[in-house]
């Protein structure tokens, strides 16, 4: 087998777009989840939002990027409303049910044939990238890194992507280290007594679910302007939970854990992929087929999770105990 | 002890009785019902707290006093009532609305923010923290000043509860007497006009009890209003000037300590059914003074 080929693939994956994308979204969930305590099951529908919403902005409004960008996000907040104001006055266990729900109606709603005109139906979006890879100011060329090669434009969006995660991480940083992060740690520990002290805590849980909620939107644009185009059947619950367990591998109440958590996650990922196809093409795994092995991601997927949940709770790089699912 | 009737003509309107009128009161609840299914948690026609001072809110288990706690600070709410602080219909508006205007509670079942610090906790407890909102919040130095004071006023609040040992620890390693520590003094942040303590004892350290009293103390010669529910009658007793008695729901007995605990209606609410059982039964602490030791000091 070609384990030289495997390793620079899986070392590819690191700070590939699709890590990019998860680690921004994983960021947003860290706000929802791992500082206000909300749970959102329903990440990837942000994601889909957002991206939806600047390639509709892109192609039927025919704004200009940063605008259609603004409209992704605006989307992005007005679908956390519509989310956060009947269920965040409720039990926490309603979001979860509600933002889970949404999001499988959120992927059917945009196959709709009625909205086709509009959504492109079962097939998507595509041809809305022009403006971004016009602002590629990197001379078309092969850069080569050592394990790998990218193209002027493969470079442009990792380039953006980071830049965002970076951009991204201060903000988090100066929020959660300010008296607005203070309330939402409160409330993730009890809302009533947070309460108590005169903080309108219903308000707090919108912003924080708006908040996060954008940074999974922008997740999404990068997605979608990397493949130039958007489909309906990549936002669905595999989505979000990805997601979930980038987050809780890194630890959900910091602000690397994401990042890092994305980048292991999706890199151990691409790594048992890479050595498992490579085995059933040998012929050492009879019992599988090399269509299995994608599927088999999967289960690594909800394995992990389960595993992090019983065993380390505050991820890789969470303080001891700050991040709990009860009490 | 001074003499009972002068004392009562100071704080209430004509003489002691369930839901008398107060000279100055900062609370004041009309026809407050609250039903659970069949049960009628509260049911209180009339009751005033008077500014200034301490009340204590007793009664046995089950009589209603945190339910009571709950409905007036917005918690929860009533089937039907009103009530007003300084003036201000209270009816229907939300806990943090209440809290804002100088009316904080601790809780029974203490609410200390585990996972974070003690200092952290103290923090939250201020108001008017600019950086609490989200746009001032990404530019520190339009909330910094605040902090600094807010921080200030914190360390001086630990020291007073004995807790500026533990500032940086996480609020989950306090003892459940500590925890009730830090709540009351989170509470005290936004120095309240009124502070409303439900059974700020319950768990403390017996060695604690005699500066946790004092604390109240300081409070009332600082002008605030405290109203406490307490089982402790040593504590009632000693830091009271009005006591104010329910049993199932109702406001049965009210007035200065000395007569209060005399009152047969008293003795009849913690008694219930059973007049053989020693009045002490019903302190869950059965080292401390029983209300018939107290009763009997203070004959
Ligand atoms: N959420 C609730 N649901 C049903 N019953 C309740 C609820 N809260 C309190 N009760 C009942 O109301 C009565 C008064 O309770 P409570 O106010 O806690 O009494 P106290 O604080 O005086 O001990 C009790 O009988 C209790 O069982
Ligand atoms: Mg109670």
């Amino acid at each position: 087998m070609d384990i030289l080929n495997i390793l620079s693939l899986a070392l590819g994956e690191m700070i590939s777009p699709t890590t990019i994308t998860f680690v921004l979204c994983a960021m947003g969930l860290s706000v929802h989840f791992g500082y206000t305590g909300l749970l959102n099951f329903g990440q990837a529908a942000f994601a889909a939002v957002g991206a939806y919403g600047m390639a509709i902005g892109l192609i039927t409004f025919q704004l200009p990027l940063w605008l259609a960008v603004i409209m992704g996000l605006v989307c992005s907040a007005i679908f956390a409303l519509i989310l956060g104001i009947p269920t965040l006055r409720l039990r926490a266990d309603y979001l979860a049910i509600v933002t889970i729900a949404t999001s499988e109606v959120f992927r059917y709603f945009m196959t709709t044939i009625g909205f086709a005109k509009v959504t492109g139906g079962s097939n998507g979006l595509s041809q809305f990238g022009k403006q971004f890879w016009a602002l590629n100011p990197i001379p078309e060329a092969d850069y080569n890194f050592g394990f790998v090669t990218y193209r002027s434009d493969q470079l442009f969006v990792l380039i953006v992507g980071w830049g965002t995660i970076i951009l991204g991480a201060l903000v988090l940083r100066l929020l959660m280290r300010s008296p607005w992060g203070r309330v939402l740690k409160g409330i993730r520990e009890d809302e009533d007594a947070v309460r108590s002290l005169g903080k309108n805590v219903f308000a707090y849980k919108l912003q924080s679910l708006i908040i996060g909620g954008m940074f999974a939107s922008i997740g999404g644009m990068i997605f979608v302007l990397n493949l130039s185009n958007v489909q309906p059947q990549t936002w669905t619950t595999n989505f979000t939970f990805t997601i979930w367990s980038v987050l809780l591998l890194g630890g959900a109440a910091t602000i690397l854990g994401p990042i890092a958590g994305g980048m292991i996650f999706l890199a151990l990922i691409s790594l048992t992929q890479g050595i498992m196809g490579a085995m059933v093409e040998m012929g050492w795994l009879p019992f599988l087929s090399q269509p299995d092995v994608a599927q088999i991601r999967f289960i690594l997927i909800g394995l992990s999770l389960m595993l992090l949940v019983i065993f380390r709770p505050q991820g890789m790089f969470g303080n001891k105990r700050e991040t709990q699912f009860n009490g | 002890m001074a003499d009972p009737t002068t004392e009562v003509k100071s704080i209430a309107v004509g003489s002691a009785g369930p839901g008398c009128k107060k000279v100055d009161p900062i609370l004041v609840a009309d026809k407050v019902r609250r039903q659970f299914g069949g049960l009628t948690a509260v049911d209180v026609e009339h009751v005033e707290i008077p500014r200034g001072l301490i009340t204590a809110l007793i009664g046995p288990n089950g009589a209603g006093k945190t339910t009571f706690f709950n409905l007036l600070t917005g918690f929860d709410k009533p089937n039907e009532g009103s009530w007003s602080f300084e003036g201000k219909d209270l009816a229907g508006v939300s806990p943090y609305r209440v809290a804002r205007m100088g009316m904080i509670r601790t809780f029974q079942l203490t609410k200390a923010l585990s996972l974070l610090t003690v200092i952290e906790n103290m923090r939250l407890g201020a108001q008017k923290q600019p950086g609490e909102s989200f746009l001032t919040a990404l530019i520190r130095p339009l909330w910094i000043k605040r902090e600094r004071e807010i921080t200030e006023t914190a360390d001086a609040l630990l020291k007073r509860f004995k807790l500026d040992a533990k500032r940086e620890d996480y609020a989950a390693s306090l003892s459940g007497g500590q925890r009730k520590l830090l709540e009351m003094a989170r509470a005290l942040m936004s120095s309240p006009k009124l502070v409303m303590l439900d059974e700020p004892m319950a768990g403390v350290n017996p060695a604690l009890t005699q500066s946790l009293l004092d604390h109240i103390k300081d409070l009332k010669s600082n002008g605030t209003t405290v109203l406490f529910v307490e089982h402790d009658m040593h504590m009632v007793r000693h830091i009271s000037d009005w006591v104010i008695v329910m049993a199932e729901g109702k406001v049965v007995a009210e007035g200065p300590p000395s007569t209060v605990m005399k009152d047969q209606a008293v003795i009849d609410a913690y008694l219930g059914a059973h007049h053989d059982t020693d009045l002490g039964a019903v302190s869950p602490k059965t080292d401390t003074t029983t209300l018939r030791a107290t009763a009997k000091e203070t004959d």
